[in-house]
């Protein structure tokens, strides 16, 4: 059903099918049809570009001293104590860190996860904690993807059906919906699966249905809590290959918190968190002698 | 293997005309969603519904007992008042049969009470059946509720899903305990009294109190998804990195 206007008295209405002529003017439509027949054709390709309305900041996420302590029962656990962080568009950061709170905190953070104790978090420049609750799901809907470690596929949904899960919520429509998921699952290497529930897949093949529900509306960021943790070397790496090309070609910021060595040697830049503090933070280019020095795993 | 080539086709970016700015959970996809829960957790569906199931059944067959008495009752004072009327003075016999029908009527408000009282119990436990099982599974989901936050659900979105979920449950039970208590009650009356007592049963009633039982079936569960839905709504995104309940 196309809806489009008559250029001469401007009436509105929808049709199936090829009008050639206005029904209450009697223009001819014939160049009408033909431009709005080249619209669709082009809109209707699926693409995982990203969203070019937004303005470009620098700075994707900022944090200004932030702060976070946890109250458990009568104690409080400082989880982050004074964070600056700025990460840039189209970085790949790694956050790196002992198991503890101070990690998994300032991802929840910077993901727009939870709202710090004090200090400001900002997300393209938007202060999180201002935010309303219909602002932060628009937010994880459209700006940011998630990927998880525990891959996090709904169980009772279909491969197909997770993917497009994003996009119900975003208000696509049915067609486009189901194309673009299609799509994406041909891109991630999962186009014949489309059919099959996560209790069919493989890890990895449940971490790439992952990736490609986190592209779903095609997000600004990503943002990936131990990717490959739950994989093994070998599909680990191609998770990673993966989502180092999507950040190299497409300007996607992908930030991710992560024990694996093997995502160290793809960022840009690796922040240590220790102790609820920016330990220290490392630019990928100043690691090159220490990996080659450390390269004695045979893969 | 991936084709990670086929990421970039172009730089355009999703169709900005067809998506406008905003989060929502068309009830199709809501209904949908909640059905395929139920159908692919038929195990604790069906311990959820039995809580129903049983609920109803004893309601619907109470009302059942009640109109096959009625039935009997007509049938057996019917006769006995023609004869006497047509026998002797009409008026006073007939005043004098209803002072008789009234007697047992006053024994049989306090069988009534104690019957009310009995159904309602078993409803509140059957209601709060519910509430128990759909707490479990909503503590046992909350990874998936965390995921579908974190992909951009609202909490109200959550709260719609368990309702549906619940109130679909509510039903079917219903209409399983309205057959199974109805037929029950009717087969253990036509064991004792004889098949004729359904020609005489008040059908229309019958079907009224059919109809009321599902609705009541359908309120009970309702209500009783309240307080696991607010559980759900509760549940932050981020619980969907967490390893442990």
């Amino acid at each position: 059903m196309a809806r489009f206007e008559c250029p001469k008295c401007k009436e509105a209405f929808e049709t199936d099918g090829l009008v050639t002529v206005c029904p209450k003017c009697g223009a001819d439509m014939r160049d009408a049809m033909k431009k709005l027949a080249q619209i669709q054709a082009e809109s209707a390709r699926p693409t995982l570009g990203k969203d070019e309305s937004m303005t470009t900041h620098e700075f994707i996420v900022r944090t200004k001293n932030l702060k976070k302590i946890y109250k458990m029962g009568d104690v409080e656990v400082p989880a982050l104590r004074g964070v600056d962080l700025d990460i840039k568009r189209g970085e790949y950061l790694s956050i790196m860190g002992p198991l503890g709170p101070g990690k998994s905190t300032l991802f929840n953070m910077v993901g727009g996860l939870d709202k710090p104790t004090e200090g400001t978090c900002f997300i393209e420049e938007v202060d999180m904690a201002q935010l309303d609750a219909f602002e932060l799901a628009w937010l994880r809907c459209r700006k940011i993807g998630y990927i998880f470690q525990t891959f996090n596929l709904i169980p009772v949904m279909t491969a197909l059906e997770n993917v497009t899960l994003p996009m119900i919520f975003a208000g696509m429509g049915s067609d486009e919906m189901l194309e673009r998921g299609a799509f994406l699952l041909d891109v991630v290497g999962l186009g014949d699966r489309l059919h099959h529930k996560p209790y069919e897949l493989s890890g990895g093949q449940q971490q790439r249905v992952a990736v490609a529900r986190a592209l779903a509306n095609a997000p600004a960021i990503i943002l990936a809590d131990e990717p490959t943790g739950n994989l093994d070397l070998h599909t680990g790496k191609e998770i990673i290959e993966l989502l180092k090309r999507l950040n190299a070609e497409s300007e996607t910021t992908i930030i991710s918190a992560t024990h694996d060595l093997k995502m160290i040697d793809v960022s840009d830049r690796i922040v240590h968190i220790r102790d609820g503090q920016v330990e220290r933070v490392d630019d990928r280019a100043d690691l090159d002698l220490q990996i080659g020095g450390m390269g004695d795993e045979e893969e | 293997m991936i084709d990670v080539d086929k990421l970039l086709a172009s730089a355009k970016p999703i169709g900005q005309e067809e998506i406008r700015r905003q989060i929502v959970l068309p009830w199709p996809e809501a209904f949908r969603i909640a059905i395929r829960n139920v159908t692919l957790r038929l195990g604790r569906a069906a311990i959820t519904a039995t809580g129903v199931i049983l609920g109803i059944a004893f309601l619907v067959s109470v009302w059942t007992a009640n109109i096959i008495q009625d039935a009997m009752r007509e049938d057996r004072a019917l006769p006995a008042l023609q004869e006497q009327a047509a026998a002797a003075d009409l008026d006073g016999q007939v005043a004098a049969m209803e002072g008789e029908l009234e007697q047992p009527d006053a024994q049989q408000a306090e069988t009534k009470a104690r019957q009310v009282w009995l159904v309602v119990m078993s409803l509140l436990v059957c209601g709060v059946g519910i509430t128990n099982s759909m707490l479990m599974s909503v503590t046992e989901r909350f990874r998936e509720i965390g995921t579908m936050k974190c992909l951009g659900a609202l909490d109200e979105f959550i709260v719609r899903l368990f309702l549906i979920e619940t109130a679909v449950l509510g039903f079917l039970g219903a209409l399983a305990g309205a057959i199974i208590g109805h037929l029950v009650m009717l087969v253990i009356y036509m064991i004792k009294v004889g098949p004729s007592i359904t020609a005489k049963m008040d059908w229309g009633q019958m079907l009224k109190y059919i109809g009321l039982a599902l609705i009541v079936g359908c309120i009970i569960s309702l209500l009783a998804a309240v307080p696991p839905a607010v559980r759900a709504a509760r549940m932050p995104p981020a619980a969907a990195l967490s390893t442990e309940v």
